[in-house]
């Protein structure tokens, strides 16, 4: 059983600006635990599909918050919930199939939770028309080769 | 985030720089496409060689490029691709449509 060692919530308005912003705390928080390069990159593209998901679906024609939970754990999972109360989801199952989208004409790709899948280790979505989604990912940090502060500096400069 | 572009004869460059997600990807687009609208290249380079960080919402920029690409005979080639980036691009597929280098 693994124990939590670290936890960071954070409201997020649903502009499309804070995309940008969860990928920055989130880059920031995962960083304790020593992500590769390619590792970090799958958690901020990940993440970066969720929060978009909130916005671009979840708030279309409503609005409120979007609340990232990331907890780590001591072997070294990484637990990241994106949740919003927006419209909801009526058949997740149909939403979760690649090319699936509600707005082909902002040429979304229909790809977001297959990007979540394919990079994160496990996706869960529960979602309720009318109340809100929530999707949760995990995934487990391996890398022995982890990114040096320098570089990620050096990137993000 | 930003692109520059550079026109040659038969080709229209487009070097992208820096994050390309749903909130910069409607501003690149806008930028690519009147440069095609007004030059009608064969070919149509889209530079990721700067870019540090793209989601599927790149993936959605480059389909729609090579259908416009598509609609005036055209072809769309990807450059410089960093592997991270290369990575959202294989898991879409695009290497079907377009010729990632």
């Amino acid at each position: 059983m693994s124990r939590k060692e670290n936890e960071m919530r954070v409201i997020l308005a649903p502009k499309s600006c804070n995309e940008a912003v969860a990928r920055s705390v989130v880059t920031a928080f995962v960083m304790q635990t020593d992500p590769s390069v390619s590792e970090l990159s799958d958690i901020k593209t990940a993440v970066s599909e969720a929060v978009t998901n909130s916005i671009v679906h979840g708030y279309r024609s409503c609005t409120g918050n979007i609340e990232l939970l990331c907890r780590i754990f001591d072997d070294k999972t990484l637990y990241i919930r994106v949740s919003d109360k927006g419209c909801g989801i009526a058949d997740v199952k149909k939403a979760m199939e690649p090319l699936f989208t509600t707005a082909p004409e902002e040429e979304r790709a229909g790809l977001g939770f297959a990007v979540m899948e394919s990079f994160m280790d496990s996706v869960q979505v529960r979602s309720t028309p009318g109340k809100g989604t929530s999707v949760i990912m995990k995934k487990r940090i391996l890398s022995k080769t982890p990114v040096r502060t320098g570089a990620l500096e050096n990137e993000c400069s | 985030m930003g692109v520059r572009i550079e026109k040659e004869e038969s080709t229209v460059k487009a070097f992208l720089n820096g994050e390309i997600d749903h909130h910069c990807a409607p501003e690149i687009r806008n930028e690519i496409d009147l440069a095609v609208d007004e030059s009608h290249p064969e070919t149509l380079v889209l530079d990721f060689g700067e870019v540090t960080f793209m989601d599927s919402s790149g993936i959605g920029l480059v389909m729609g490029r090579y259908q416009t690409m598509k609609g005036i005979g055209g072809r769309v080639t990807l450059e410089n691709t960093p592997s991270h980036i290369k990575k959202v691009m294989r898991l879409a597929g695009m290497d079907r449509f377009a010729n990632i280098l």
